[in-house]
């Protein structure tokens, strides 16, 4: 259990997906100009990224990895090359049949959240963290608390990327630098705060 | 014949330098920055990409007639996702220690904004063979802002070049130090960030007010 709850508070602020590995940074640079749709986007990333990562490890573990096919009478079956392109499809599989279900379900929620949903079948942060779950062969509930903990991490980082952006709006910035770079710059101020963690061992 | 070679150098140019798609088009800036630490990860990364968005452009704009305009997107990363596995492969097999360095962000090509992007924006509405130029030419342009974020953060950060120290012995003696934060991700944002405002300063080139 401790573990587990290590495993949340690294991913959320240690190895931050956004400001340590520069994952989802489009979608973060569109969309945090207003702290309510950047809170939205945010809570579509944690959800996806919550349901995405168990059903990809499954999938990689079940069907993927090398021998994972040996209960079907294949041992030597390495198709792991596959990798790519069967995380993309289940992740753009599951963003679309989420959309449905809120459509139908949950109105409400849906209006908040349906805008985004689609957006997010291309966000570099949900792929990366598929793929990271790979490479560092975590068992199946570090990687729902590795998905969870990643979207929770990336929603920190683009309200509050939002809610500085509101402030820089009354600020003098220089003119060739208003807009994509200040939000470059800012983040980079981000990434050192949230360097800050990197002491910490729990 | 020489008029359409000059077109094709005119589509290449305007991604490299015009339209590059990381400064002005905002695109693709996700897998840039992880993969500036050093010069040699980011060249193969460039080639990799620009191998990808040119082979997908082209073939997507010979399917354009074929695929249904509602499920184009899955049509398209389809034949992302395929580009980008092979290229994987090969990394793999030739260049097992960058791939390796490279670790996931070969695999994120298949998201990078740029090749839906061109994809979309060109390759849709084009001559495979013009968009086959144009996914170099903006593949390039991708190249060209890496290899200047990983230069600067290869030299300010290790003093090092190509993986060899440049910076000569007797400048460490008169105090001077690698700049650790080059080499973590903050120095990545900052560089980009102050290239951005270096090219919307230059004169004859800047952008209309935003």
């Amino acid at each position: 259990m401790g573990d587990l709850f290590s495993l949340f508070i690294n991913s959320v602020f240690i190895g931050n997906i956004l400001l340590a590995y520069f994952l989802g940074m489009c979608s973060f640079i569109a969309v945090s100009k207003n702290i309510d749709t950047a809170t939205g986007l945010g809570f579509a990333v944690i959800f996806v990224l919550t349901v995405t990562s168990p059903v990809n490890w499954v999938i990689y573990h079940g069907l993927l990895a090398p021998g994972a096919l040996s209960w079907a009478g294949f041992p030597d079956l390495d198709l792991s090359f596959l990798t790519f392109i069967t995380f993309i499809a289940v992740i753009a599989a599951i963003v679309q049949a989420l959309e449905m279900v809120i459509d139908k379900y949950l109105p409400l929620l849906y209006t908040t959240l349906g805008v985004f949903l689609p957006l997010i079948a291309v966000n570099c942060a949900i792929l990366g963290t598929a793929l990271f779950m790979v490479e560092r062969n975590y068992t199946l509930m570090e990687s729902i608390v590795f998905g969870a903990g990643s979207g929770t991490g990336w929603m920190l980082a683009i309200v509050s990327m939002a809610a500085i952006r509101n402030k820089v709006k009354y600020s003098d910035v220089p003119k060739g630098l208003q807009g994509f770079g200040i939000t470059m710059i800012i983040a980079g101020l981000m990434a050192m705060t949230f360097m800050m963690f990197s002491g910490i061992t729990l | 014949m020489t008029e359409e070679k000059i077109n094709y150098i005119d589509i290449v140019t305007k991604g490299i330098w015009r339209e590059n798609p990381v400064a002005y088009q905002v695109l693709g800036i996700c897998s840039s920055l992880a993969v500036t630490v050093k010069m040699s990860t980011a060249i193969v990364m460039g080639i990799a990409l620009t191998v990808v968005t040119a082979c997908s452009s082209m073939l997507i704009s010979s399917m354009r007639k074929v695929i249904p305009s509602n499920i184009r997107i899955i049509a398209e990363l389809a034949i992302i996702a395929s580009l980008v596995i092979a290229t994987d492969q090969i990394l793999k097999a030739f260049f097992y220690d960058i791939s390796k360095q490279l670790s996931i962000f070969v695999g994120l090509i298949i998201t990078n904004c740029i090749v839906m992007g061109r994809a979309e924006a060109f390759a849709l509405a084009n001559k495979p063979l013009d968009s086959f130029f144009d996914g170099i030419g903006n593949g390039l342009g991708y190249t060209l802002i890496l290899v200047i974020v990983a230069f600067m953060r290869e030299l300010l950060g290790s003093g090092k070049f190509f993986g060899l120290t440049v910076i000569p012995q007797f400048v460490f003696d008169a105090g001077y130090q690698n700049m650790g934060l080059m080499v973590l991700a903050p120095g990545a944002f900052f560089i980009i960030g102050l290239l951005v405002w270096l090219k919307n300063s230059l004169p004859g080139i800047s952008k209309e007010e935003r």
